[in-house]
C-alpha cells in the first residue's frame, strides 16, 4: 500500500490548473498557426493571427487565455494500492480554491442554478469523475471549461437502427447549429454507446485527447478524419465569419451499449481547449 | 486588414456608415454588462425606475473579466455569448443605446430593434482575451459589485480590435461571411471538374 499525503493532491492541482488556464497546448497552437497561413478567407485568417497573438500574451504574462477559466473538472484514476491520508475531494476542492486566487482566475460558479444563483466566489465545487484502476499512482487531468462552448453541447439517444449515418448527421448538425457561438475553431468531443450519462462523460474526456491524435480502431478513426472535413466544408470558420478552419479535431470515443441503444454526446469545446495532467 | 478608427460615444450618424464586415478600431468608453446585470437593468425599468448609466449613444460590452494582477488595468477580457442578452437588448437599443460587442448569433427581435433604431452589433474574437485586454487601459465598477465579475464596469479603451457583425441595416457578416465561404468552395469544385 502506498501511501500518498492529500496535501500532494492539493498542491497538484493547484500546479494543473494553473498550468491549463494560462499555457495553451503545443498542438492546439500549432493547429491555430498553421490555420493563419492555410485559411481562405483573409478575415478568417486574420481572427486566427489575433488567436495565436493572444495565447503568446497569456503564457509570456502568465496570465489566463480566456476570461472564462470554466468550472474545473477533473478526471482522476486512482490506484487501488494507494492509501490518501486525508480527504481526497476536499483536497481538490481546496486546490481549486487557490490556484484560481492566486492565479487571478475569474470565479464562475454559482451555488444554485435557479433560485439563488449567488456565486460561491472561489470558484468550487470542482466537477470530479474518479475511476479505480490496477496500481498504485494516481493520475489527475484537469480540464477547465468555459460556457460558451458547453451551452452548445448535445446528446441524443438513437435506436440502433440510426446507425453511423444517424451519428454523423447528429455531430454535424450540432456544430452547424452551435455556429459562432462557441468560439470556433472547435474541438469536438464525441461519446458514443454506454448509458446516457456515460455518453457525456466520455464526450468531454475526449475534448482533451489532443488535436492530431485518433482514435485506436480505425473505423472511428476514418470516422473522425470524415467528420472533421465534412465540418469544416461548412464554412462557419474562425469567429463564425467565414472560412475553411470551423473545428481542429473531432475526436471519438466508444464504448459496449445496450442491445436497445446507441447513445450519441457531443461535447463542443473551444479553441481554448485547456488541459493539463500529472502521475503522482 | 484596414480598420477604421471609430470613436465612442457611437452617434446614430456614425453608426449609420458602419457595414457588416468592417474591422474597426474602438476607442473611448463602452459599459460591461452580461445577463445579470441587465436583468437587474430591466428590472429598474420595470419599475419605472431610473438606470444607474444613461445608455444613450453608448456601446454595452458583454464581458466578465478576470481579476487584473498586479501590472494590469484589467485581467483578460474577451467577450461573452450574446444570446443570453437577447430577451433584455430591445428595450435598451429603444432607448438610445447604440451599439453591443459580443461574439455569437442574435435573435430577429434584437435585429429589428437595431434597424429600427440604427444599433450595431460588434464582434471581437472569443477567446482572444489577453490580447483584448491591452486595448483596455482602465477599469472601474459603476455599480452592482456584489455581482462580481459581473457588475457593470466603466472601461476606457483604446484601439479595440473588433468586427461589424450586424450593421444598422440588418446586414449580418454570420450570414454572408460563411456563405461566401461555400460559393467560393462551389466554384472550385466545379473548375476542377471542368479542369
Ligand atoms: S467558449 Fe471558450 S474561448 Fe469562448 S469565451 Fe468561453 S471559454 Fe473563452
Amino acid at each position: 500500500m502506498r501511501e500518498i499525503q492529500a496535501s500532494e493532491i492539493r498542491e497538484a492541482v493547484v500546479r494543473l490548473i494553473l498550468e491549463a488556464s494560462c499555457r495553451i497546448g503545443p498542438d492546439i497552437e500549432a493547429a491555430i498557426r498553421r490555420g493563419i497561413d492555410e485559411e481562405t478567407s483573409p478575415a478568417g485568417s486574420e481572427v486566427l493571427r489575433q488567436i495565436a497573438e493572444s495565447y503568446a500574451i497569456a503564457r509570456q504574462e502568465r496570465i489566463a487565455i480566456c476570461q472564462d477559466t470554466g468550472m474545473a473538472v477533473f478526471f482522476v484514476e486512482i490506484g487501488q494500492d494507494v492509501h490518501i491520508n486525508g480527504g481526497f475531494e476536499d483536497a481538490v476542492n481546496e486546490g481549486v480554491r487557490i490556484a484560481y486566487r492566486d492565479g487571478y482566475l475569474r470565479k464562475s460558479v454559482v451555488n444554485d442554478p435557479m433560485f439563488d444563483r449567488v456565486n460561491t466566489g472561489d470558484n468550487t465545487p470542482a466537477v470530479i469523475h474518479a475511476r479505480l484502476v490496477p496500481g498504485d499512482r494516481i493520475r489527475i487531468l484537469v480540464t477547465p471549461k468555459g460556457f460558451g462552448s458547453e451551452n452548445m453541447s448535445r446528446i441524443r439517444m438513437f435506436p440502433p437502427a440510426a446507425g453511423v449515418e444517424g451519428m454523423k448527421k447528429f455531430v454535424v448538425e450540432t456544430v452547424a447549429e452551435a455556429g459562432p457561438n462557441p468560439c470556433p475553431p472547435v474541438i469536438v468531443g464525441v461519446g458514443v454507446g454506454g448509458t446516457f450519462e456515460q455518453a457525456a462523460i466520455m464526450a468531454k474526456r475526449m475534448t482533451a485527447r489532443g488535436v492530431g491524435s485518433h482514435n485506436d480502431d480505425p473505423r472511428y478513426a476514418a470516422l473522425e478524419d470524415e467528420l472533421l472535413g465534412e465540418i469544416n466544408r461548412l464554412g462557419i470558420g474562425p469567429a463564425g465569419i467565414g472560412g475553411a478552419t470551423t473545428a481542429l479535431a473531432v475526436n471519438i470515443g466508444f464504448c459496449p451499449t445496450h442491445i436497445a441503444g446507441m447513445p450519441v454526446a457531443v461535447n463542443i469545446c473551444c479553441h481554448c481547449a485547456r488541459h493539463a495532467e500529472a502521475t503522482l | 486588414m484596414n480598420a477604421k478608427r471609430i470613436k465612442l460615444p457611437l452617434t446614430r450618424e456614425r453608426a449609420r456608415v458602419l457595414k457588416a464586415g468592417d474591422a474597426v478600431l474602438l476607442t473611448g468608453v463602452v459599459y460591461t454588462a452580461r445577463d445579470a446585470a441587465h436583468k437587474r437593468l430591466i428590472r429598474l425599468l420595470d419599475e419605472g425606475k431610473p438606470l444607474p448609466i444613461d445608455v444613450e449613444d453608448q456601446v454595452i460590452y458583454y464581458v466578465g473579466p478576470a481579476p487584473a494582477s498586479p501590472g494590469h488595468a484589467v485581467g483578460p477580457a474577451g467577450p461573452t455569448t450574446s444570446y443570453r442578452m437577447d430577451p433584455y437588448t430591445p428595450r435598451l437599443i429603444e432607448l438610445g443605446l447604440r451599439g453591443m460587442i459580443g461574439k455569437g448569433l442574435r435573435s430577429q427581435a434584437v435585429i429589428d430593434a437595431m434597424k429600427a433604431h440604427g444599433a450595431v452589433y460588434f464582434g471581437a474574437v472569443g477567446g482572444a482575451a489577453a490580447l483584448i485586454a491591452r486595448s483596455i487601459r482602465k477599469s472601474e465598477v459603476v455599480c452592482y459589485e456584489d455581482l462580481g465579475s459581473e457588475a457593470i464596469h466603466r472601461f476606457e479603451i483604446e484601439d479595440f480590435p473588433a468586427l461589424v457583425l450586424i450593421d444598422s441595416e440588418g446586414g449580418n457578416l454570420y450570414e454572408t461571411g460563411p456563405a461566401a465561404f461555400r460559393e467560393q468552395a462551389e466554384e472550385q469544385t466545379r473548375k476542377r471538374e471542368k479542369g
